[in-house]
């Protein structure tokens, strides 16, 4: 799908800002607003009612976490609106923060490093202007490292299937990264849901807001 | 045993203390004493008089001031004076002042005990002391005129008169001698009991090295948060910059062109680079700790500790920034800790604070026999929290479960904190 989103970026880098812009009209989206801050943000989502949000974590004037305040703020306004948060930080706590607002649907949280895999951002920002959930790889890591004990019942593929399926990517997705046939993802989706008495759900994305609820403990 | 001051020199024998320098010593300290004495009157007066007429005027409070702190260059002026009969040195009871200025200086003294007690060693050299030394001294040179005078100005007297009396002046001169020495000696006793640095003259000292060891600490964390904003706004946006570059690029090149294989190499680096960035930014300044306060750093660290870790925060929101920051490095050393010696399956952290003490608990139930010596941490982890006050308890016995207690003062808050705005409550599961 590129039906060619419409945009607003918030990042206080000028050089990342411009990069990002740049890349995303490349591939034929449009960046009704390239902002520095977060108040300017607020305005521009208010003025140009887009498909989806890009916003950094940190910004002007306390360069604390303002970006992802917003869009907490803006999402509790309208919690349909897409918002993929760039950070710099693996830091869960934000991720969490923003997995809670609104539905937990279309939402993203990628490390800046992931936008130089271009195509892979770009998919990743259609999805969360679909409306699905998209976690950086690194943050998955992290919440699969606590180690559960019910995550030590599952086998090493599973485990893997579990992390691909917490970054919230479709069960095609899944087996084209693990260079698997589809039927053998799904089945070992059903192994590791029961291992960890998680719901069978034939819908991709409630099934990965219940893995990622389960992984947040 | 040699003779230290006046009064011991009583003690020496008679032959010996006329021919040492003890009286003379004590004489010229006994006018001394009479001459600060009765220059401190007049100094004070005026003081008091400029004060008087103009205290309307800002002038006249400092006037005064300067009254109050004459203690302090009467103090300083007798220290001295008191070499003369008492060779032990008589320390100064003040603490250095850090701070430039007349204002600093003034707000450092006049919170200090001793420069009240200076004042009222001035008040009572003013009132007594300088005249009892003058009357002494006044004594002595009346005994010495009238006696080795009396030839000169007895003219009514026979001459043999006059002669016995000036002989007669010779013994008693000597016996003066003892007198003054030992007026001299016990009013220089009197000056350093009341001069003398106390107790917690070095109690306010240590307070004021607890206090700039935590300004060391706030200006510590000061320059990690401007380290870290510098890495952030520059080496690290420039590193996403120019992988966004070198992935445009790669999408330029066509599949199998030779270049691709040195473009991905140079991404992986650019990724290694901004890994790194992080990693090193994660140690000098946490940014979740600064954004969300201890509860939600401790949750990070345990989510990259590589066992299970138990949290349970009950923390009355933000603690101020300089226990924040010692309390997460605590944690983080103590997981390391945990991570590289007790061989444990499983720890856990709580922090509560209780009575005014922030508590830390970090259990583990591995091997046990953690030493505070040698290279397990257990040094470095009683040292940071040694800056603020605070204890390291450790007991770990053979076998297991090792706990390990930190209990640090909250200090009163000198900033405030952010608001901690929290979507999650400070319980956490790890």
């Amino acid at each position: 799908m590129s039906g060619g989103l419409r945009v607003v970026i918030a990042e206080d880098g000028v050089i990342v800002r411009e990069g990002v812009a740049g890349m995303l009209r490349k591939f034929g989206h449009e960046v009704v607003a390239a902002v520095g801050d977060a108040d300017e943000l607020r305005v521009a989502v208010a003025e140009h009612k887009p498909d989806v949000v890009v916003t950094d974590v940190r910004m002007p004037p306390g360069f604390s976490d303002e970006g992802l305040q917003a869009a907490i703020a803006l999402r509790a306004e309208d919690p349909e609106l897409p918002v993929l948060v760039l950070s710099q930080y693996v830091e869960q706590t934000y991720a969490s923060e923003l997995l809670d607002s609104g539905p937990g649907a279309g939402v993203g949280y990628l490390l800046k490093e992931r936008i130089g895999e271009v195509t892979d951002f770009v998919e990743a920002l259609v999805a969360v202007a679909g409306g699905r959930t998209v976690v950086d790889p690194e943050v998955v890591r992290q919440l699969l490292n606590r180690r559960r004990d019910p995550l030590n019942r599952l086998t090493a593929r599973e485990r893997e299937v579990l992390g691909l399926m917490a970054e919230g990517r479709s069960n095609t997705g899944i087996a084209r990264g693990l260079r698997v046939s589809e039927a053998a993802v799904a089945k070992h989706i059903n192994s590791l849901l029961t291992k960890l008495d998680l719901p069978p759900d034939s819908d991709d994305h409630r099934r990965v807001r219940a893995v990622l609820a389960y992984l947040r403990g | 045993m040699p003779v230290r001051n006046a009064l011991e020199a009583l003690t020496l024998r008679p032959t010996e203390f006329l021919r040492s320098a003890w009286p003379w010593r004590s004489l010229v300290y006994l006018s001394g004493g009479a001459l600060l004495g009765f220059a401190t009157v007049l100094g004070v007066v005026a003081l008091i008089l400029v004060g008087a007429l103009l205290s309307i005027v800002a002038i006249g409070l400092a006037c005064y001031v300067a009254t109050i702190l004459s203690g302090v260059v009467v103090a300083r002026m007798e220290r001295r004076r008191m070499r003369l009969v008492d060779l032990d040195e008589l320390p100064d009871p003040h603490r250095p002042v850090t701070r430039p200025g007349v204002r600093g200086w003034l707000a450092v003294r006049l919170r200090e005990q001793a420069t009240w007690r200076e004042l009222g060693y001035a008040t009572l050299l003013a009132s007594l002391l300088c005249w009892m030394d003058s009357l002494v001294v006044g004594a002595v040179f009346y005994e010495v005129l009238t006696t080795f005078g009396a030839p000169f100005y007895m003219v009514d007297e026979p001459m043999s008169a006059r002669l016995a009396l000036a002989a007669a002046g010779v013994p008693l001169t000597l016996i003066l001698a003892w007198p003054v020495t030992a007026w001299a000696g016990a009013r220089a006793a009197m000056a350093r009991a009341i001069l003398a640095p106390r107790a917690h003259d070095a109690d306010e000292r240590l307070i004021e090295v607890t206090r700039s060891r935590a300004r060391l600490v706030d200006a510590f964390e000061l320059e990690r948060r401007r380290i870290e904003r510098d890495l952030h706004d520059g080496a690290q946006q420039r590193m996403v910059a120019m992988n966004i570059q070198l992935g445009m690029a790669r999408l330029e090149l066509p599949a199998g062109s030779p270049a691709e294989k040195y473009l991905v190499e140079a991404q992986t680096l650019a990724k290694q680079a901004l890994t790194e960035i992080r990693e090193l930014i994660r140690g000098v300044h946490p940014k979740v700790l600064t954004d969300r306060g201890l509860a939600a750093a401790a949750g990070e660290v345990a989510s990259i500790t590589p066992l299970p870790v138990d949290l349970q925060f009950s923390l009355p929101g933000r603690l101020p920034a300089a226990l924040e920051i010692t309390a997460y490095f605590v944690i983080v050393e103590a997981l390391a800790n945990v991570t590289k010696h007790s061989g444990a399956t499983s720890a856990s952290v709580s922090g509560t604070v209780d009575q005014g003490r922030l508590i830390l608990e970090i259990r583990d139930d591995g091997r046990g026999g953690a030493k505070p010596a040698g290279g397990s941490g257990l040094v470095g982890l009683a040292d940071r929290a040694a800056v603020l006050d605070g204890t390291v308890a450790v007991a770990s016995p053979a076998g297991g479960p090792t706990v390990l207690r930190v209990e640090i003062p909250v200090p009163p808050a000198d900033r405030s904190p952010p608001a901690a705005r929290t979507g999650r409550p400070a319980e956490t599961r790890a």
